[in-house]
């Protein structure tokens, strides 16, 4: 347990509170897509090269993409 | 009455979490079960010796990375069902976003993205082949390569408002997965279980090794790259 370990612990928290907590929809999306990153740091410390392969490419890249996109065709988050 | 219900949800799972902490092992002190053993030391079936990488010739399964080694030969059936999984959802997408003609916006697409696809669009589809191509060697493999060849296909797609896939990611799609059967259905001829290795291994840590994991990998790599091309088609159609 190093310090940046716990560090981007802490941040995974914030950017998960702040997905929820978001009023837009657009940011909740890029902190889901920060957590993801965040989570990939951590794969990689716990040599997990793998998973942390595919979660860069799934979570990070594709995810936020799809979602976005889905965002754009149901004609923006207004109420 | 809803909200505390939710707040004894959330109590019991942190608990569970809390206790389960207290169970795992120190970390890079685990002692490794027999299972666990067998499968990186490629002995499931008895014989007990080290792997060594570029000199043991002939094991189980040679693939150099422990876990393509379970994912694609000892558990291949479980990714079977993981892509069935993937095409089921990518088949679910299509349903409800069907549509005829690509969406377009009447005007170019930035320049600068332009300019930059013609530059990156190669390097990426490389990187992605790359990845499951060495799948049973480095980390990564079928899915995280479809996955990155997808990205690029997205590139294309906001760089481009002719572009348009139409029938080759389906037709790719369903081949790839076919194949994936065929070869499963050739192992329970040859060698009586389905989806066996029946291909020589090879040593350890070349290209050319372990048999049908590389073959599979790559059937898994186009099949995932397309499925996922086609739900990004998917959401830019109308009509």
């Amino acid at each position: 347990m190093t310090i940046a370990t716990i560090f981007v612990g802490i941040l995974m928290i914030i950017s998960a509170i702040y997905a929820i907590e978001a009023k837009k929809m657009l940011d909740s999306f890029i902190s889901l897509s920060l957590l993801s990153l965040l989570s990939v740091f951590l794969f990689v410390i716990m040599k997990a090269p793998d998973v942390a392969i595919t979660e860069a490419s799934v979570g990070a890249g594709l995810t936020t993409a799809v979602l976005i996109l889905a965002l754009r065709r149901i004609g923006g988050d207004e109420e | 009455m809803r909200r505390v219900f939710a707040l004894l949800i959330s109590l019991g799972l942190i608990l569970f979490f809390v206790n389960s902490l207290s169970i795992l092992p120190e970390y890079g002190n685990v002692e490794l079960s027999k299972v666990s053993n067998a499968y990186i030391n490629k002995s499931v079936n008895g014989n007990n010796e080290k792997v060594k990488f570029g000199e043991s010739k002939d094991l189980e399964d040679g693939a150099a990375n422990v876990v393509t080694s379970i994912v694609v030969d000892y558990r291949s059936f479980d990714t079977l069902g993981e892509v069935t999984v993937l095409f089921t959802s990518a088949l679910g997408v299509g349903l409800i976003l069907h549509g005829f003609k690509r969406k377009t916006y009447g005007r170019l697409p930035n320049f600068i993205l332009r300019v930059s696809v013609g530059i990156l669009l190669p390097l990426i589809l490389l990187f992605g082949v790359y990845v499951f191509v060495h799948g049973h060697l480095t980390p990564g493999g079928g899915f995280p390569g479809g996955t990155i060849i997808a990205a690029g296909i997205l590139l294309l797609y906001l760089s481009n408002e002719e572009f348009d896939l139409s029938k080759t990611s389906k037709f790719v799609e369903s081949y790839a997965g076919s194949l994936y059967i065929v070869v499963g259905l050739v192992g329970l001829a040859i060698g009586g279980v389905f989806l066996i290795n029946f291909l020589p291994t090879g040593v350890v840590g070349d290209l050319f090794s372990a048999g049908i994991v590389p073959i599979v990998y790559i059937l898994i790599g186009f099949k995932v790259g397309a499925e996922l091309s086609g739900v990004i088609a998917d959401l830019y159609r109308e009509g």
